[in-house]
C-alpha cells in the first residue's frame, strides 16, 4: 500500500560521526529512511543504538561536536544536512518538523507560565497578536486534554502533574500545525497508567491533523500500540524494518529475535528470561561484518567478515542478515515468539492474566 | 507456593502502619495509611503502584529511614520501627540491604568497584582480616557474574546492566537476609533487564533471601513476584498470590492497572481497551474501610457492602474460569 503514497521526508545513506578528545565515533552507520505521509514510524532499539542521534539530523540538533559526514535527508526538495545556522532552520525545525522529548519537566521553563510558553511559539511561528495567540494557546490546551484551561493558563509547570506538563509540551509541539511528529520516548517518564492516555491523545491528534509520527522507544509495548511500520535499530544502523505485524509476527534478523524473546512479559515464572549476553559494540573501532554476531547465538562465519546486504522479505519487509542468503541453514526462530499471536491473545482473551474485563 | 500461610515464617510484618509528613504548615501529608501485611520467609513480595504512591515511602520505612507515625514494624519477630537500641539497629541496617532504581546515581563515581562493594564490611568490620576482605568482595563479584579483576575499575567504565550488578554485590556482600530493591530494573534497557531479573532469581535460591520488590510493571511484576500488593494513593487496596491476582482481579484499580499493561502484539494491542480508574465506582456511603480476606490469602480493601460485592464477583470469575 505504501508504494502510491507520498513520500513526506526521505533519509539517504545518513553517517554521523562525533568527536571525542581525539577520537571519532561512527554513532550512525549509513541509515536510509523513507517516511510516508500521515504514516506512524517506529524506531526501536536500546539506549546508544543511535536512534535520538539519527532523528536529530532530522532538526539539526546534533550536539556540537556531531557532523552529518555523509547522507541527505530531503524535505521539501530541501537537503537539510545542507543547512547550517539556526536562521537556515527557522520554518522547519519547530515549524515542520516538531519534537517531543521524554521528560516534560527538562521541556518546558521551570520559571516561565505555561500560557506564555504556549503562546511565545505561536507568535513567533504564526506572527499574531497577543491576543489571538493567547485564545488559540488556549484552544489547544483545550484540545490536549486540560481541563479549565482559561484558568491553568497562567500556572507554573510545578503545579501540573508529570502527565499534564506532557500534554503541553505536545500542545507546544502541535501549534504550529507540524507535517512530521518526532516523540522521542514521549512516555517513559511517565506512570503506566498515563501512558496510555498520551499515546491515545497523539494517535487522536493524527488523525484529526494528519501528520506523520515518528517514535523513538526502546519499549515493544509502545510499538505494538502505536506503530505502522517498525525499524529497529542496533549499533548504529537500521538492521531490520517492516510493516508492524511483519516485525513482531515475522521477525527475520536474530537481534529482532532476541529483542522479543527477553519480553517480560513472555517470561514464564520459575524459567529463566531469555537475555541478549554481552553488551552493544563499541562505535569508537571500525565495525567489521555484522554489529550484532559477537552476541548472536546463531552467528555465521560470515557474519565476523562481511556486513550483511539488507534482504528482501516482502515487498515491505527487509532484513540485513545473512541468514536470509539463500545458501545460509535454515533456522527457525526461537520457541518463545512463535505463534506469538496465539500466546498473547490467550493472556488477554477471557482467562488469562492480562485479561479486561 | 503453599496455600497455607499460616505455616510460613514471618520475617517481616508490617502492622497497621501510617507514614505522614511533614508539609511546613499545620496540616500533614499522609504518604502512607494504615498499611498492614506481613511477609514470609524465602518469597518476593512485590509492591505496585504509580508514582506518588507510596510504594517507595513504605519500603524506605522498613529500612528505618522513614519514620512510622503509627503503627509498627517488625524484623524477625522483633520491632524495628521507632527507637531501638544501637545495637539493634546494626543488626538491622546489616540484614536488609537495599538495590536502587539508578545504578549511574547510587554509586560512587569517585570510588572503585572495590571500595564500593566493600563499604559496608568496613563499616561493620565483618572481616578478619585484608585478605578477608579482599575474599568476600571476589566472591560477591563473581556471585553477580563479574570477574574479581573488575575491582580496580570505576563504576563509569561498566555498561548499566553491570553497574546494577555491582549495586546488587554491594548488598550481597552484607550477607543480608531480606532486601528491598526498589525498581531495580526500571532504568534498565530491555535486554539486560532480562538478565538481572534473572540474577535476583538465582541469589534468592542460592542464599534463601527474601525480597521486597517495588515496580510499576505488572509484567515484571507478574514473571518475578509471589505474592503482590497493590498500593494506590498510599492506600494498599489488594494483596494476593501473584496468579489469584492476575486472574482474578477483585478491586478496579488493580483492573484498571492490568489493563495498562502493553501487550507485544500489534494486533491485540491496537484494539486492547485502557481502562482508567474512577474511583467514584466505589462504595460512597463513607463507610469504613478495611482490608478483608475475600478468598485465603486474597485480601482487598473494602466497606461491608463492597465486601460483598467483592465475594460475588469472585464467586462469578471462579464459576467462568472453573475451580480455582
Amino acid at each position: 500500500m505504501s508504494e502510491n503514497r507520498k513520500i513526506v521526508l526521505s533519509a539517504k545513506d545518513i553517517e554521523v560521526q562525533f568527536r571525542v578528545r581525539d577520537h571519532y565515533l561512527t554513532a550512525i552507520r549509513n541509515i536510509s529512511l523513507d517516511l510516508y505521509e500521515g504514516e506512524t514510524f517506529a524506531i526501536v532499539g536500546e539506549s546508544g543504538s543511535g536512534k535520538s542521534v539519527f532523528t536529530k539530523t532530522f532538526t539539526g540538533m546534533l550536539e556540537s561536536n556531531g557532523k552529518i559526514s555523509n547522507g541527505s535527508v530531503m524535505f521539501h526538495g530541501k537537503d537539510l544536512t545542507k543547512l547550517k545556522t539556526d536562521k537556515d532552520w527557522e520554518g522547519i525545525r519547530g515549524a515542520k518538523i516538531s519534537t517531543i522529548f521524554q521528560d516534560p519537566m527538562t521541556s518546558l521553563n521551570p520559571i516561565r507560565t505555561i500560557g506564555s510558553q504556549i503562546t511565545e511559539v505561536v507568535e513567533k511561528h504564526q506572527g499574531v497578536s497577543k491576543a489571538e495567540a493567547k485564545k488559540q494557546a488556549i484552544e489547544i490546551m483545550e484540545r490536549v486534554g486540560i481541563k479549565d484551561a482559561a484558568n491553568r493558563f497562567d500556572e507554573y509547570p510545578f503545579q501540573y502533574s508529570g502527565g499534564m506538563r506532557q500534554r503541553i509540551v505536545i500542545a507546544i509541539a502541535l501549534s504550529c500545525h507540524p507535517e512530521i511528529l518526532i516523540c522521542d520516548e514521549p512516555t517513559t517518564a511517565l506512570d503506566v497508567t498515563i501512558q496510555a492516555q498520551i499515546l491515545q491523545l497523539i494517535r487522536d491528534l493524527q488523525k484529526e491533523l494528519g501528520f506523520t509520527t515518528l517514535y523513538i522507544t526502546h519499549d515493544l509495548g509502545v510499538v505494538a500500540n502505536v506503530a505502522d511500520r517498525v525499524g529497529v535499530m542496533y549499533g548504529g544502523q537500521i538492521i531490520e524494518y517492516g510493516n508492524v505485524e511483519e516485525i513482531f509476527f515475522d521477525p527475520r534478523h536474530p537481534y529482532t529475535w532476541a529483542l522479543l524473546s527477553s519480553l517480560p512479559q513472555l517470561g514464564v515464572k520459575g524459567q529463566d528470561l531469555y537475555y541478549i549476553a554481552g553488551t552493544p559494540p563499541s562505535l569508537y573501532n571500525k565495525i567489521q561484518g555484522d554489529a550484532f554476531a559477537p552476541r548472536n547465538e546463531h552467528a555465521l562465519k560470515i557474519d565476523f567478515k562481511q556486513e550483511p546486504p539488507f534482504f528482501k522479505v516482502s515487498d515491505t519487509h527487509y532484513a540485513k542478515t545473512w541468514l536470509l542468503d539463500p545458501r545460509a541453514p535454515k533456522l527457525e526462530k526461537p520457541e518463545v515468539i512463535r505463534d506469538l499471536h496465539e500466546k498473547i491473545k490467550k493472556m488477554t482473551d477471557k482467562g488469562g492474566a492480562f485479561h479486561v474485563e | 507456593m503453599s496455600n497455607n500461610a499460616n505455616d510460613r515464617e514471618v520475617i517481616v510484618s508490617v502492622k497497621h502502619v501510617d507514614i505522614s509528613f511533614d508539609t511546613g504548615g499545620k496540616k500533614k501529608f499522609k504518604a502512607v495509611s494504615d498499611a498492614n501485611f506481613d511477609i514470609y520467609k524465602g518469597e518476593t513480595f512485590a509492591l505496585v503502584g504509580e508514582s506518588g504512591s507510596g510504594k517507595t515511602t513504605l519500603g524506605r520505612a522498613i529500612m528505618r529511614i522513614n519514620p512510622c507515625s503509627a503503627g509498627e514494624i517488625t524484623f524477625e519477630g522483633k520491632r524495628i520501627s521507632g527507637k531501638i537500641s544501637k545495637e539493634e539497629d546494626r543488626n538491622v541496617v546489616r540484614s536488609i540491604q537495599m538495590i536502587f532504581q539508578d545504578p549511574a546515581a547510587s554509586l560512587n563515581e569517585r570510588a572503585t568497584i572495590e571500595y564500593c562493594v566493600s563499604e559496608g564490611l568496613l563499616n561493620f568490620h565483618l572481616y578478619k582480616d585484608e585478605n578477608d576482605r579482599i575474599a568476600k568482595v571476589d566472591k560477591a563479584l563473581q556471585d553477580v557474574g563479574l570477574l574479581p579483576e573488575h575491582k580496580s575499575r570505576y563504576p563509569h567504565e561498566f555498561s548499566g546492566g553491570q553497574r546494577q550488578r555491582v549495586g546488587i554485590a554491594r548488598a550481597m556482600v552484607m550477607e543480608p537476609k531480606f532486601i528491598v530493591a526498589d525498581e531495580p530494573i526500571s532504568a534498565l534497557d530491555v535486554s539486560i533487564r532480562a538478565q538481572v531479573l534473572n540474577l535476583m532469581n538465582k541469589l534468592k535460591a542460592e542464599k534463601n533471601l527474601t525480597y521486597l520488590f517495588i515496580a510499576h510493571d505488572l509484567s515484571v511484576v507478574r514473571f518475578i513476584a509471589d505474592r503482590i500488593a497493590v498500593i494506590h494513593l498510599g492506600e494498599i487496596v489488594e494483596i494476593a498470590e501473584s496468579e489469584t491476582l492476575f486472574e482474578y482481579p477483585l478491586h478496579p484499580y488493580t483492573t484498571a492497572l492490568l489493563s495498562t499493561v502493553p501487550m507485544p502484539d500489534p494486533l491485540i494491542e491496537k484494539n486492547r481497551k485502557h481502562k482508567v480508574y474512577d474511583p467514584s465506582v466505589l462504595d460512597q456511603s463513607g463507610a469504613p474501610r478495611e482490608m478483608k480476606e475475600v478468598r485465603p490469602g486474597h485480601f482487598v480493601h473494602c466497606t461491608p457492602k463492597e465486601y460483598d460485592e467483592y465475594c460475588a464477583k469472585a464467586d462469578r470469575l471462579e464459576k467462568e474460569k472453573g475451580v480455582r
